[in-house]
């Protein structure tokens, strides 16, 4: 059963079309990339899964629960309030730039949400927490806060405060884009290890060998709609359309 | 000069003073919230009004705010409100529209991120906005929300225009009726003494707040 299905997705941002029609699916346990230049509607598509945007049209649902369908006129109509939060903590995002709550501890960031969210104890969602963090190799920095951390640490926080939700699917916007090379690597490590625990992932990255090596499935967006898609090395081996070819040789070169 | 009895009716009057300073803060600083949140909405019938009091507020001498409220009240509206709550009343409402610009000014410098790592874990609005946002106003507001605690200190001299006996109303009694300016000095130092209090409060505060970013 598909745990994630997007039909014929269309945003657009005062005239301008930003989704033209996307549709994926993703079974529970698969890892997903969307790849793409800069622009083609990664992000936004991500958003629009994970409720930071509404969609103009189309139809998602996620574990089984509809989120968003088509009225008559072919206009989107959303599930009433109660039903999009339900929905929602089916879905945990790791974002480009963190966004860890500055004020508050390492440790306090990620048992936040399950205590005031899922009304955990405080003592059950501390140990979830620290086991979280020792996962995460930062054991020792459940007493800091944020702005102490490198920022590979400050993401790997991150990943940690989206887990203890328990999510079913994990969304990763551009994950290692805020990072320097040498940091890249250490995230990518924590999404390989998620990814052999078959957890289900989306990752919008840039990271092509990443991508290559850990997704099941890879789309290749470009103008808002999707130009590519398939097995790993279908995508990057044997690419079908011209504008996928010449984006991915551009990272064969480099 | 009875220096015994300037004293003790400046440390009176300066009671009036601390009354005024206080009970302004006690209500404007919520009502400065509220007021924010009134001129952020984008629901229009809110958000105008809510701009036209800021910018009478604002927009016209505090003084004549309170000769509004002591001596034209009672014409407009048919009460009549005694000196010191026409006083609070003017001083409450002139020192939320300024509290409430702080607040906006903080509440917008938040990084969008913030709202929505909040809402992707499902908090509630205002679950997000008394635990993730607010507490992160308070540090980002402290510098401007210190001058302006410092200015209440030295506004409340201006109820004695409707005749309440504050600090600096008692001193220019004494030093008209006598030519010596020790009660001026006296009251500079009163004044001084306050805002040492009020900015030595925004300096422990400040430290306190210092431990993230």
């Amino acid at each position: 059963m598909q745990i994630l299905t997007a039909e014929n997705i269309k945003k657009s941002f005062d005239g301008t079309k930003v989704l033209n029609g996307i549709s994926i699916g993703i079974e529970k346990g698969e890892v997903l990339a969307i790849i793409g230049p800069s622009g083609s509607g990664k992000s936004t598509f991500l958003r629009c899964i994970t409720q930071l945007e509404t969609v103009d049209s189309g139809e998602i649902s996620i574990c089984g629960e509809t989120l968003v369908k088509n009225d008559a006129s072919g206009k989107a109509v959303y599930a009433d309030r109660a039903s999009c939060v339900k929905i929602g903590l089916h879905i945990g995002l790791v974002f480009q730039n963190f966004n860890l709550f500055p004020h508050f501890s390492v440790l306090q960031n990620i048992t936040e949400a399950p205590i005031r969210v899922l009304n955990k104890s405080k003592e059950e969602a501390e140990s979830t927490a620290h086991a979280l963090l020792k996962k995460m190799d930062l054991s020792d920095k459940a007493d800091a806060y944020p702005c102490q951390l490198s920022g590979g640490q400050q993401q790997r926080v991150s990943i940690a405060r989206a887990l203890a939700m328990n999510p079913d699917i994990l969304f990763f916007d551009e994950p290692t884009s805020a990072l320097d090379p040498e940091l890249t690597g250490e995230i990518l490590k924590v999404i390989r290890s998620l990814a052999s625990e078959h957890r289900t992932m989306v990752v919008v990255t840039h990271e092509m060998k990443f991508a290559r090596d850990v997704a099941d499935y890879v789309v290749f967006m470009d103008n808002g709609t999707i130009i590519e898609q398939g097995r790993p090395d279908q995508v990057f081996e044997n690419a079908q359309n011209e504008r996928t070819k010449a984006f991915l040789s551009r990272f064969n070169e480099g | 000069m009875n220096y015994q009895m300037l004293l003790t009716q400046m440390l009176e009057a300066t009671l009036m003073t601390l009354r005024i300073f206080f009970v302004t803060l006690i209500f404007s600083l919520p009502l400065g919230l509220l007021v924010a949140k009134g001129r952020m909405t984008k629901i229009k019938v809110i958000n105008l009004p809510v701009k036209l009091y800021i910018l009478l507020m604002r927009g016209t001498p505090l003084m004549l705010q309170l000769l509004f409220f002591f001596y034209a009240f009672k014409p407009l509206f048919g009460i009549q409100l005694d000196r010191v709550l026409a006083a609070e009343v003017a001083f409450v409402l002139n020192y939320a529209a300024y509290f409430a610009e702080i607040f906006r000014g903080g509440i917008e410098g938040i990084p969008r991120g913030q709202h929505e790592a909040a809402k992707v874990l499902g908090f509630t609005r205002r679950q997000t906005f008394f635990r993730i946002i607010l507490p992160q106003v308070v540090k980002h507001i402290i510098p401007p929300m210190g001058n302006e605690f410092i200015t209440l200190v030295k506004d409340t001299s201006l109820a004695q225009v409707i005749g309440i006996v504050e600090l600096l109303k008692i001193t220019s009694n004494w030093v008209s009726s006598a030519v010596d300016m020790t009660p001026l000095v006296i009251a500079g130092a009163f004044y001084l003494i306050m805002n040492g209090i009020v900015t030595r409060c925004f300096t422990v505060a400040e430290n306190r707040l210092g431990y993230y970013r």
